[in-house]
């Protein structure tokens, strides 16, 4: 497998990183997917048998994926750096003429952090849903698709095909779908179901067709043969692959445009929306990405294409983020906006590669810890997500709060949180690429600070909006505790870049390139802190230092945009879902009635009697005959023109 | 009298191999069996025997195919396949595959065909006039139309030779035997007889008109080869230039009438209306193993008889290909009917394995066949369990009334929905596999548009695909909704046959793939 | 294209139009013309003709059986007749297979008489 090194983007020298055959305890990687997958079926095949212990099950195979994880990677810890990659075949999946695909998973040092973060944060996310479930009848099917969630994206990661990811890829796709669905009963979540699918789908098309071009052009689908043969193709089908393969991340990840369906995701439960909508789900995008660096190192147009969606969705997000009043949707705003950094350092190439996926470790702890924070506070207030009735709730849940400031901390980056280390790095990264994208990420990090004090502030200080009856209390044992195990995460995670260590750790899977410094790195640190402190501030004066309205004011113009997502569904209804609905009914006219219409219509207009237009009707024989025989005309003609 | 002295010259000794051509022997013999039992037996067990004779019938029919194969195989492609009945009957290896496919759909279609339980889906006495008070009589004495069985078996017989016809007059009389059972077979419905009856005059009266183009397209290319024998049609189209009309009108005239047996646009019109009003183990035995045997009949017609005339055909094809494609899953959209949704899907997948046979390369056959193989199964099982659901007036096909029948009968609910998620081309399903096989076949053959029209459409079609995913599992029930009737073992057996196969397809392709491969070649 | 060939097939066909044009014309001048009612009635091969309702009508679906049965044994003695003439050279073989056909194309009859088909007054 060639992967390009710490060396400049094009037509560079490359250098081998050796896949070696699983041995040892990499031949349990397939366990890994087992076990969360037995999990599913036993949950969701077993019936009322599972009810009293499902849950127990459902967090034990998570546990036993996280175990094998962490012992593959202090394994892979042990080894030199070029000994860190390894693959399990398992099976021949097809194989047919130029058709060979099989089905094997790669061990390395990209996927063993998604491995870690998937099933540790998954696992605590478990936990917290035993809990936080308790009272659905429904929580061993809830537990089920959780399984079968983490089975789906563990496949996802350590697929060694693009074939096998999409497997994975639309599996997630399928679990998220049935999660967020999951209180079915109320319509509008069923739509949030379906409007997630659809955008998925659009997204599909694009990992699909880069697929096909890379089969087209490479004969293969494995990510060592395709990596491989990549700087043999041409420079267009290169920006063509990776502007599919975008297309299928922005889908994936809620970026522009495919943004608006992570909102609506929202409906799902909030473990739901912390494990699979803020940790790991989403950042698929993102790994697809810098999984294909070797793509995108040779099309300057296609990283630029991604630097510039990455900005343009952190600074929409942002903006959502300032308008929202319910507190999932608002940290919903904030995912997209995050995400949007990642894909922002993974369109800088590999100066950035490493900063994205640190980016994502980071971000997948402390959002997570938001989440079941949020999740918390939902619970200790019946379910109320206005944050315009929460406020002052500091006292009434400690823990919670405790736990949901140290995420807020390391999300807004003020230093030693997590956040601040990797934020800072893709600012650092973006400003030595570009002015533009750099003051993006700038703007962005202010209006974080902002929305997110907003949330901080309407939800645990300010003054008490609570609707009568309504008494906040801490949640129980066994939803505090992953809390503080997250929110622990959220403060030291700064520390995997103690001496470049993440960077020097990907750095055969994605390369590295030193940075070439535009502006000195403490003045651009000292920069963006000060504007999150301007960030904070505004959010201090306008909504702790002035009374919160119980009920959403009017609002400017800029409000209202941003409370509406921007318009991107009305957008979205315009361009693309009313065409096709025209285009749909046209056709059902046309078969149903087109012909004999046009015929009667004729003859009505020969005749001149407009009653024999009122015989018209579908499904007469004689037009369908009709229909045929001018398919026939047609048929002949074709077949005639061609001779021509 | 005269003794007629120079006779033995006249007409040579014809040489029949028995043996090759006995799938399609027995089943036509079995069918003639058939057909005494339902002269002889007393009706109370008729039902009996019939089920026994066919399920036996077709059984052995396919271990004849099996051990064809094998020694197919084991001869290698060293040896060619043997043409039989005097160069009429081709008996090469899609033959076989294809005749393989036919008899399991058949078997499948036999257990479907043999529901008691749920009233049964069949007249009780066809020739009653619906709403008469005979039809209420026969009705009430529990007498089944058993006629059914060897129906069925004419037309599997028609079946087995359409795509093994090596010579357009046996197509064409092939094509007769295998439509002539059909139609009447849709018009047996049990309730709403009258669109039973509908759909088959519907159905009829196209299918004579399509024959007729067909027919006449024989006759032109008859008028341009001077013989109607495949081989000598491509030797003729090989080795000349002149009068060319003849054969390209003859050429296009054929194409019609092959695709409107498989339901490609624009000569689809019959579909949704003959899958509505036939009942459903009739549909699903058609939706399956017609397009089977048609497609087989296409390749053989369009690879070995016109594969020199391949640029004349080629574009015409790839037109059909798309459009058929778009407006299948297009259409599909907003239809409110399971019964008609299906049908304008499988219009939609008429499409995509047109996109296969475009391909005219080995692959391209190879894949064609896997995908109607993969296709035939999960359809039969797709309709099998749409004639479960059913309220007071028999099967419930409103889509409106599927809505919560996830949470009533998860188990029913969620066979279907892995069903649809297969037609949609769902990783781990058949149709995956299918899809992919077929889309990369036609990479292969520089078909890039194609595979971009293939996608496009297959995510359309799984909007609509979905949508019923979700009325089923995301939607609250409709009061007094529809039940999923418990079925007898037989259709039960056939749902599970058939989800089992699409599950095997999409996560074990590798066997039937490489039978497939193997398969992959046409004797000319 | 040598369109000699298709002379004589031409020449017949004129002929036949022309036997055909010629007698009807001849007869309707030359013949006498004195009507009565039976000679105004439908020809139905002879005999009196079957009362038919006002517009058409349903002809009873026994006809239809006969009218099958029929074909069915036209068609079963088309074959015989090349058989026939050339079982000499064949032997055995040709004999089984003829048998095979016979009996094949019996059956419908056995199923019809079985079914009542035969029964005319049923």
């Amino acid at each position: 497998m060639m992967i390009p090194t710490s060396e400049a983007p094009a037509g560079a020298a490359e250098q081998l990183q050796n896949i070696g055959e699983a041995t040892g305890v990499f031949n349990l990687t397939w366990l890994m997917i087992a076990l969360p997958l037995f999990g599913a079926l036993v949950l969701l095949c077993g019936g009322k048998r599972t009810d009293s212990w499902g849950h127990i099950l459902g967090c034990l195979t998570v546990l036993g994926s996280f175990l094998i994880g962490a012992i593959q990677f202090l394994t892979l810890l042990g080894k030199d750096a070029d000994e860190r990659a390894y693959n399990q075949h398992l099976y021949d999946w097809l194989d047919s003429g130029n058709l060979q695909l099989g089905v094997g998973f790669q061990v390395d040092q990209l996927s063993i952090c998604f491995v870690l973060l998937i099933t540790f944060v998954g696992f605590l996310i478990h936990l917290y849903s035993v809990e936080y479930m308790a009272h659905d009848l429904r929580r061993r099917r809830f537990f089920g698709y959780l399984n079968l969630f983490i089975s789906a994206m563990l496949l996802l990661v350590l697929a060694d095909s693009y074939l096998l990811l999409f497997v994975g890829w639309e599996g997630v796709g399928l679990a998220s779908y049935l999660l967020i669905g999951f209180w079915q009963h109320v319509p509008d979540y069923a739509t949030a179901a379906k409007k997630a699918f659809v955008m998925n789908r659009v997204g599909d098309i694009g990992l699909l067709v880069a697929m096909f071009f890379m089969f087209d052009q490479f004969g293969s689908l494995a990510f060592d043969e395709v990596f491989e043969a990549v700087p043999g193709a041409s420079d267009g089908w290169v920006t063509a692959i990776g502007l599919m393969l975008l297309l299928g991340a922005v889908g994936k990840s809620a970026q522009f445009p495919l943004q608006a369906w992570l909102l609506d995701a929202m409906a799902g439960p909030t473990p739901v929306s912390a494990l699979i909508h803020a940790a790991t789900m989403v950042t698929a995008g993102v790994y697809l990405i810098v999984r294909s660096a070797p793509i995108y190192n040779l099309s300057d147009t296609a990283q630029l294409v991604v630097a510039i969606v990455g900005a343009i969705t952190l600074v929409i997000g942002a903006l959502i983020g300032t308008a929202k009043d319910d507190i999932k949707k608002a940290l919903a705003a904030s995912t997209m906006s995050q995400i949007g950094y990642m894909v922002l350092a993974a369109g800088l190439g590999p100066a950035g590669y490493a900063f994205a996926i640190f980016h994502l470790l980071t971000h997948g702890f402390f959002k997570a810890g938001l989440f079941l924070s949020a999740g918390s506070v939902m619970h200790g207030m019946h379910d109320d997500t206005d944050m315009r009735r929460y406020g002052a709730l500091r006292a009434a849940m400690p823990i919670t709060y405790a736990c949901f400031g140290l995420g807020f901390l390391a999300i807004i980056g003020i230093p030693p949180f997590a956040g601040f280390w990797s934020k800072d790095k893709i600012i650092e990264a973006a400003f030595n690429d570009n002015i533009a994208l750099g003051l993006c990420a700038l703007i962005g990090a202010g209006i974080t600070a902002f929305y997110m004090s907003r949330v901080m502030i309407m939800t645990f200080f300010s003054d008490k909006r609570w609707d009568s009856g309504v008494h906040p209390h801490e949640s129980p044992k066994l939803m505090t505790l992953p809390l503080i195990v997250l929110a622990g995460g959220a403060v030291l995670g700064g520390g995997l870049l103690i001496n470049d260590g993440i960077v020097t750790w990907l750095e055969p899977v994605v390369g590295h390139e030193e940075a070439h410094h535009r502006m000195p790195v403490w003045a651009l640190t000292a920069l963006t802190l000060f504007v999150i402190v301007v960030g904070v501030a505004a959010a201090l004066k306008m909504y702790q230092f002035s009374p919160v309205a119980r009920t959403q004011p009017q609002g400017g113009v800029l409000v209202h945009a941003a409370r509406h997502d921007l318009y991107q569904d009305t957008v979205n209804e315009a361009v693309l879902m009313r065409p096709g609905q025209w285009a749909t009914r046209f056709l059902v006219w046309l078969d149903h009635r087109g012909l004999d219409n046009l015929v009667n219509g004729l003859a009505a207009l020969l005749g001149g009697t407009a009653g024999r237009l009122r015989r018209v009707q579908a499904g007469f024989v004689r037009s369908y005959a009709l229909t045929m025989f001018g398919g026939a005309a047609l048929t002949v003609l074709a077949v005639l023109v061609v001779r021509l | 009298m005269i003794r007629l002295a120079a006779s033995e010259t006249l007409i040579p000794a014809p040489n029949i191999e028995y043996y090759e051509l006995s799938p399609i022997l027995i089943v036509f013999g079995v069918g003639v069996l058939a057909v005494l039992v339902e002269a002889f037996l007393p009706r109370a067990h008729r039902l009996h025997a019939q089920l026994a004779l066919c399920l036996t019938g077709l059984v052995a029919a396919f271990v004849v195919v099996c051990t064809l194969t094998d020694e197919a195989q084991e001869n290698a492609r060293a040896v060619p396949q043997k043409v039989a009945a005097e160069g009429a009957v081709a008996i090469d290896g899609m033959t076989l595959f294809l005749q393989g496919t036919i008899l399991l759909l058949g078997v499948v279609a036999v257990l479907l065909l043999a529901e008691r339980r749920l009233g049964g889906e069949f007249a009780a006495s066809a020739a009653t006039v619906p709403g008469s008070a005979a039809e209420k009589e026969t009705t009430r004495l529990g007498w089944v139309q058993t006629e059914i069985y060897p129906l069925l078996m004419f037309s599997i017989g028609g079946m087995l030779i359409f795509p093994a016809a090596n010579d357009l007059l046996l197509m064409f009389v092939a094509l007769e035997v295998l439509s002539l059972p059909l139609y009447l077979l849709c018009g047996l419905a049990r309730r709403r007889r009258l669109l039973s009856q509908e759909a088959a005059l519907k159905y009829f009266l196209l299918g004579a008109f399509s024959s007729a183009f067909f027919l006449y397209g024989i006759a032109l290319l008859y008028g341009y080869a001077g013989s109607v024998r495949l081989s000598d049609i491509n030797a003729a189209v090989s080795g000349s230039e002149d009068n060319d009309a003849l054969l390209l009108i003859g050429m296009a005239l054929l194409a019609v009438g092959l695709l409107f047996k498989v339901g490609a646009v624009p000569f689809h019109a019959w579909t949704p209306d003959v899958y509505q009003g036939a009942p459903t183990p009739v549909t699903a035995f058609m939706a399956a193993a017609t397009k089977v045997a048609a497609f087989g009949a296409l390749l053989r017609v369009f690879y070995v008889g016109l594969g020199g005339a391949k640029w004349d055909w080629h574009p015409m094809f790839w037109g059909v290909a798309m459009v058929t494609m778009l407006f299948g899953s297009l259409v599909a959209l907003v239809q409110t009917d399971v019964k008609r949704m299906l049908a304008y899907s499988s219009i939609a997948h008429a499409g995509f394995i047109l996109v296969g046979l475009v391909a005219t390369n080995a692959e391209g056959l190879s894949a064609t066949m896997f995908y109607l193989l993969a296709y035939g199964f999960s359809t039969i099982a797709a309709f099998a369990i749409i004639s479960l659901v059913r309220d007071g007036s028999g099967e419930a096909t409103h889509l409106s009334q599927w809505a919560g029948l996830g949470r009533r009968s998860p188990v029913v609910a969620g066979m279907f929905a892995l069903l649809l998620l297969a037609f949609a081309g769902i990783p781990l399903t058949s149709g995956f596999t299918a899809k992919f096989a077929v889309f990369s076949a036609s990479a292969s053959a520089g078909g890039t548009p194609l595979i971009v029209v293939g996608v496009l459409s297959s995510t359309v079609a799984a909007f609509f695909y979905i949508r019923v995913i979700v009325l089923m599992f995301f939607s609250a029930p409709v009061t007094d909704g529809p039940r999923v009737a418990v079925p007898s073992l037989t259709t039960a057996l056939a749902v599970w046959i058939g989800v089992a196969v699409t599950v095997f397809l999409g996560v074990l392709p590798q066997p039937v793939l490489d039978l497939a491969d193997n398969a992959s070649f046409l004797i000319s | 294209m040598d369109g000699n060939v298709y002379i004589p097939i031409a020449v017949l066909a004129a002929l036949g139009f022309g036997f055909a044009a010629f007698s009807v014309v001849t007869g309707a001048l030359t013949g006498p013309k004195r009507y009565n009612r039976a000679k105004l009635d439908a020809y139905e091969c002879g005999i009196e003709p079957t009362p038919q309702p006002v517009g058409g009508g349903r002809v009873s679906v026994k006809y239809y059986t006969i009218a099958m049965l029929f074909i069915i044994f036209d068609i079963e003695i088309i074959f015989l007749y090349p058989w026939a003439v050339t079982f000499d050279s064949f032997g055995i073989s040709i004999l089984v297979e003829m048998a095979l056909f016979i009996v094949t194309v019996f059956v419908p009859l056995i199923y019809v008489w079985r079914r009542g088909g035969l029964d005319w007054d049923h």
